[in-house]
């Protein structure tokens, strides 16, 4: 007992600190452009969406929903009403800022993980290394990507953007890497046996049967920026998020749960059709 | 010269590969190079050739390394040593850009599951091969359906594979790989995932389209009987080695050792099959009851040119012939003694048909079975050529 209360604290805390404020420093610049064009980008996106007329989005969304689930009516009608409440409520700005937040991070997130998926599938190298780094962004507590994303960024969407995107990587990457590994392998040599190279096998053969495993992936990489939408608010991201915090802080159940249910039935429209776009 | 030229070929799997390849070259067999490095011998030492226009199959047993031969050949493993040369060129040292250009123009692989890609259409199954050459959509699209045409398959051209039977699919696998026009096929166990039948009729279109075509082909197989029917040499392998290359015809008559000899007698019925498996229950008069009276009758009502004769312990005595009969039932005799032949061939329970071939060739009456001097059985000829004939339907 002695023996162990005698060996000094180790300074994990402080050398995690001295290096992220080291990196903060040297890629100061980086950062500084990063965050400004995101922020001119996403800003951008943001009055994109709001230019267009609550009514005629919510006719566009059902419309791609009625078409999208193979002419059934149930989606369709369920976004009506949902959208429509929503508008109802007020919080229609809060909602295209959310589904800015969930579009740019899951954007971000396939451009990274499935060109990372397909490396890990190809390299028993790459695999070994990134497995274990995707283990600790997936346990890590979401709330910890904050502090080195408001190092780095600031506040507002681009760190909530960055934080979204680490907790959201992990299935892209990983179903990527499954979808790839379980496609068959006499396959595989039958593209070999013909003289495919490496980039035809891929593309002709691979990715289009790994396909449905790899949309799979980021159907859950979605739902997980959008449940990154609260903790994001945390560092200043707008949208339904900052609502249902505010709720919290002020113990306001009626509006904390109109805000809540609001990304509820946001969750529901982008899982339903990002579903139907696997089939 | 040779199409394919195959030099010590061999294939080690596991990590202590030069070591493992060591001891294989110095002779020593699978099972003590596993035990002695924990590695795996693949092939060991193969060396063949493949004359221009044959069709060269290699048969083993599952394990024998025939599917990792195969897959050395066009490189889908790599060799751990060992030449392969096509038309002289070495294969097995070439770059990447030449391998490709081989496996492009040269030999097409057609592969026991099919291999066909499930989210393509049959045409787009068959064009693959000429698309990944870069060839024009037009061009490879004339091609495929000539391809498709030539094995009775262009109105299956939009389905999916998983539209098709299993023969069609393989029928779809053997046209994509004659859409490049390879000149040497590799074959991969591929008719073995279909059912017997649909086999043979496959093995029947290959020997066809082998006819008109001529190509080079290696084929692997389980199966002796299609060894037989399609190889016009047949290399038999265990264990990674080849233990025997020959024609079927010199593999059954002149197995090289106690491995070929066993495999070929599996398949080879005429030394299997005895006077047993394929005998008949016997027509026969019984002496001292019956009489040539009851005998002519029994001949007319059974359609029976001859009968045999035995007696209540089933004692074969001799047979009688109706002629015979007929001029005793005229004479009055009441017994067969004057009438009894003895001159009937016997074979015992387990004579081997190989045997009965000799007894029965130039014999006028059945064959009489028997067991301690008693009747058991008759084989009549046809018995024999049909228990050859449809082999796998007798029960051994």
């Amino acid at each position: 007992m002695d023996f162990l209360d005698n060996i000094p604290k180790l300074p994990v805390a402080e050398n995690i600190e001295n290096f992220m404020d080291w990196i903060t420093d040297v890629l100061e610049p980086i950062f500084d452009f990063v965050q400004s064009f995101s922020e001119i980008v996403m800003e951008g996106l943001t009055d994109l969406l709001l230019l267009v007329p609550p009514l005629l989005f919510i006719v566009l969304i059902a419309a791609i929903c009625f078409f999208a689930s193979g002419k059934k009516f149930g989606l369709a009608a369920f976004s009506i009403v949902g959208l429509f409440y929503v508008q109802n409520q007020g919080l229609w700005d809060d909602l295209m800022s959310t589904i800015t937040l969930v579009i740019v991070s899951s954007l971000v997130s396939v451009i990274i993980g499935v060109p990372l998926g397909i490396l890990m599938a190809k390299s028993k190298w790459a695999n070994t290394i990134v497995t274990p780094i995707l283990d600790f962004m997936q346990t890590m507590p979401a709330f910890v990507y904050l502090i080195p994303a408001v190092a780095f960024f600031g506040i507002g969407m681009v760190p909530g953007v960055f934080a979204s995107v680490i907790f959201a990587l992990p299935p892209t990457v990983r179903f990527t890497n499954l979808g790839i590994r379980q496609v068959s392998e006499e396959l595989v040599e039958a593209a070999d046996s013909f003289g495919s190279t490496g980039s035809q096998k891929l593309f002709k053969v691979e990715l289009p049967l790994a396909k449905s495993t790899i949309m799979a992936g980021i159907n859950q990489t979605v739902m997980l920026a959008l449940s990154m939408v609260v903790i994001a608010s945390m560092i200043g991201a707008p949208g339904l998020g900052s609502q249902v915090l505010s709720s919290l802080q002020r113990a306001q159940v009626g509006t904390g749960f109109v805000s809540g249910l609001a990304l509820v039935i946001l969750a529901i429209i982008i899982d339903r059709l990002t579903q139907k776009f696997t089939k | 010269m040779p199409k394919v030229t195959v030099e010590n070929l061999s294939k080690v799997f596991g990590k202590k590969e030069e070591q493992a390849l060591k001891l294989a070259n110095e002779g020593k067999k699978k099972s003590e190079i596993l035990e002695r490095t924990g590695a795996t011998v693949g092939v060991n030492n193969a060396s063949f050739s493949v004359e221009q226009g044959e069709i060269f199959v290699i048969m083993g047993l599952s394990g024998s390394g025939k599917s990792t031969l195969v897959r050395l050949l066009n490189r889908l493993i790599e060799p751990s040593q060992g030449n392969i040369f096509i038309d002289g060129k070495n294969v097995s040292k070439m770059g990447k850009e030449d391998l490709r250009n081989v496996r492009r123009k040269e030999m097409s692989m057609v592969f026991q599951n099919f291999g066909l890609f499930p989210q393509k259409t049959i045409l787009e199954n068959t064009e693959y091969g000429l698309e990944i050459q870069g060839m024009a959509k037009a061009e490879r699209r004339e091609r495929a359906e000539k391809a498709l045409d030539n094995a009775g398959l262009l109105a299956y051209k939009d389905q999916y594979p998983s539209q098709l039977s299993g023969g069609m699919q393989q029928r779809v696998g053997l046209a994509r790989a004659l859409a490049n026009d390879p000149e040497i096929l590799l074959m991969d166990e591929a008719f073995s995932a279909l059912d017997p039948l649909i086999r043979r009729e496959m093995q029947d279109e290959l020997l066809d389209m082998q006819e008109k075509m001529n190509k080079t082909i290696i084929f692997i197989t389980h199966d002796l009987n299609e060894a037989l029917r399609i190889g016009n040499h047949i290399a038999l392998m265990k264990d990674g080695e080849i233990m025997q290359i020959g024609t079927g015809e010199e593999i059954l008559t002149n197995p090289a050792n106690d491995y070929v000899e066993k495999f070929v007698e599996d398949v080879d019925r005429s030394r299997v099959l005895t006077a047993e498996n394929i005998m008949d229950r016997p027509t026969t008069l019984k002496i001292g009851k019956d009489g040539p009276n009851v005998a002519l009758r029994r001949m007319e009502q059974e359609g029976l040119s001859n009968m045999l004769v035995i007696d209540d312990s089933r004692k074969l005595y001799g047979y009688v012939t109706d002629s015979d009969t007929a001029r005793a039932v005229k004479n009055h005799e009441k017994n067969f003694d004057n009438i009894l032949r003895t001159d009937i061939p016997t074979v015992q329970k387990d004579t081997l048909i190989n045997d009965i071939f000799e007894v029965i060739h130039d014999a006028s009456t059945p064959v009489a079975v028997v067991e301690d001097g008693k009747l058991v059985g008759i084989i009549v000829r046809s018995l024999v050529l049909g228990a050859l004939a449809k082999d796998s339907e007798v029960s051994l």
